[in-house]
């Protein structure tokens, strides 16, 4: 009789750290995905990040990969900036929602229309987490948040915007998708997505971007699983997962 | 007998009971412990464990390495 150890803490993950995030943050798991999917590539050596505003600010302090801060928003014309100096290395870019969807909306939009080589993860929980639970572009109609306490009203607010849709009617950019990090039978397809994101980056084929439905229980007043409960029921039916463009 | 086995890494964990959910035959649960950080740290509470790594996968702080018991 013998034991396999079939999982164990990614490499690239700082070793002996503990995340700042709260419990049973979606940023942890993406996190993790992001560092298996680089352990399994063998690119910890080669791969720039580029970190965001918001929670994910300090994700450098817990990948062991280099990585690069950008002011809010700005992290896909940072990562143009790095890729285009040193092509031979893999930059992707780590964004949430407020970064990615609201001030960064110009940057991720041009670097799509350009079909940058570059890997974009772009974490959805439709809220603000790190300022204390605004609402941020993506928050649903009828939503609670601390700038809406009666709930997002499409007559005041508008509506949630669906990025991913909203980018794959661009010619340019390769492969656009959306998974959720809500259950490990979403996690094992989110991971593969992630998977293609970087190795459309390491063939060079182009702009890949992975939309990641997450939670925020903190911000959202809920237990974890209650959140990825909510996230299942409210947030999947307006923003539908699958792939949007592939470059197949 | 047990087909697999955990490891809880005690210092991680921060008590979501995301694993606990996620665990198909139920053998995980939240303990009396506390860790250096005042969280609660899960713990496999019964024998059962099928070594399918779902609480790993779902586990927001890796704190979970599941080891699989071959004959």
């Amino acid at each position: 009789m013998s034991e396999v150890k079939v999982y164990e803490r990614p490499k690239s993950w700082m070793p002996n750290v503990s995340s700042h995030y709260c419990p049973g943050c979606g940023h942890g798991i993406a996190h993790r995905l992001v560092c298996e999917v680089i352990d399994e590539l063998g690119i910890q050596n080669d791969t720039i990040g580029v970190a965001p505003v918001g929670c994910a600010a300090m994700i450098y302090d817990y990948m062991d990969t280099d990585y690069c801060e950008a002011p809010h928003g700005r992290a896909p014309a940072v990562a143009t900036g790095l890729k285009t100096v040193r092509p031979d290395k893999i930059v992707y870019t780590y964004q949430g929602d407020g970064d990615l969807a609201s001030i960064g909306m110009g940057e991720i939009v041009h670097a799509a229309n350009r079909g940058q080589n570059i890997t974009v993860i772009f974490i959805n929980n439709a809220i603000y987490g790190m300022t204390g639970g605004q609402m941020a572009p993506t928050t649903l109609l009828g939503q609670k948040a601390t700038t809406c306490p009666l709930g997002r009203d499409a007559k005041v607010n508008g509506y949630p915007i669906r990025v991913s849709e909203m980018l794959a009617t661009l010619p340019a950019p390769g492969y656009i998708t959306r998974v959720t990090v809500a259950q490990p039978k979403y996690i094992i397809k989110a991971k593969q997505a992630i998977k293609k994101a970087f190795q459309n980056q390491v063939e060079g084929k182009g702009f890949s971007l992975v939309e990641v439905l997450s939670s925020c229980p903190t911000n959202w007043g809920m237990r974890p699983v209650e959140a990825f409960d909510w996230l299942i029921s409210s947030m999947m039916p307006y923003y539908p997962l699958g792939d949007f463009k592939d470059f197949d | 007998m047990a087909k697999g086995r955990i490891e809880v890494l005690e210092q991680y964990c921060k008590s979501c009971g995301l694993c606990v959910a996620a665990c198909p035959v139920k053998v995980l649960r939240i303990s009396e412990k506390t860790n250096a950080k005042g969280y609660r740290p899960v713990e496999q509470f019964k024998e059962g464990c099928i070594g399918c790594a779902m609480c790993a996968t779902t586990c927001p702080d890796a704190a979970i390495e599941v080891f699989k018991i071959q004959e």
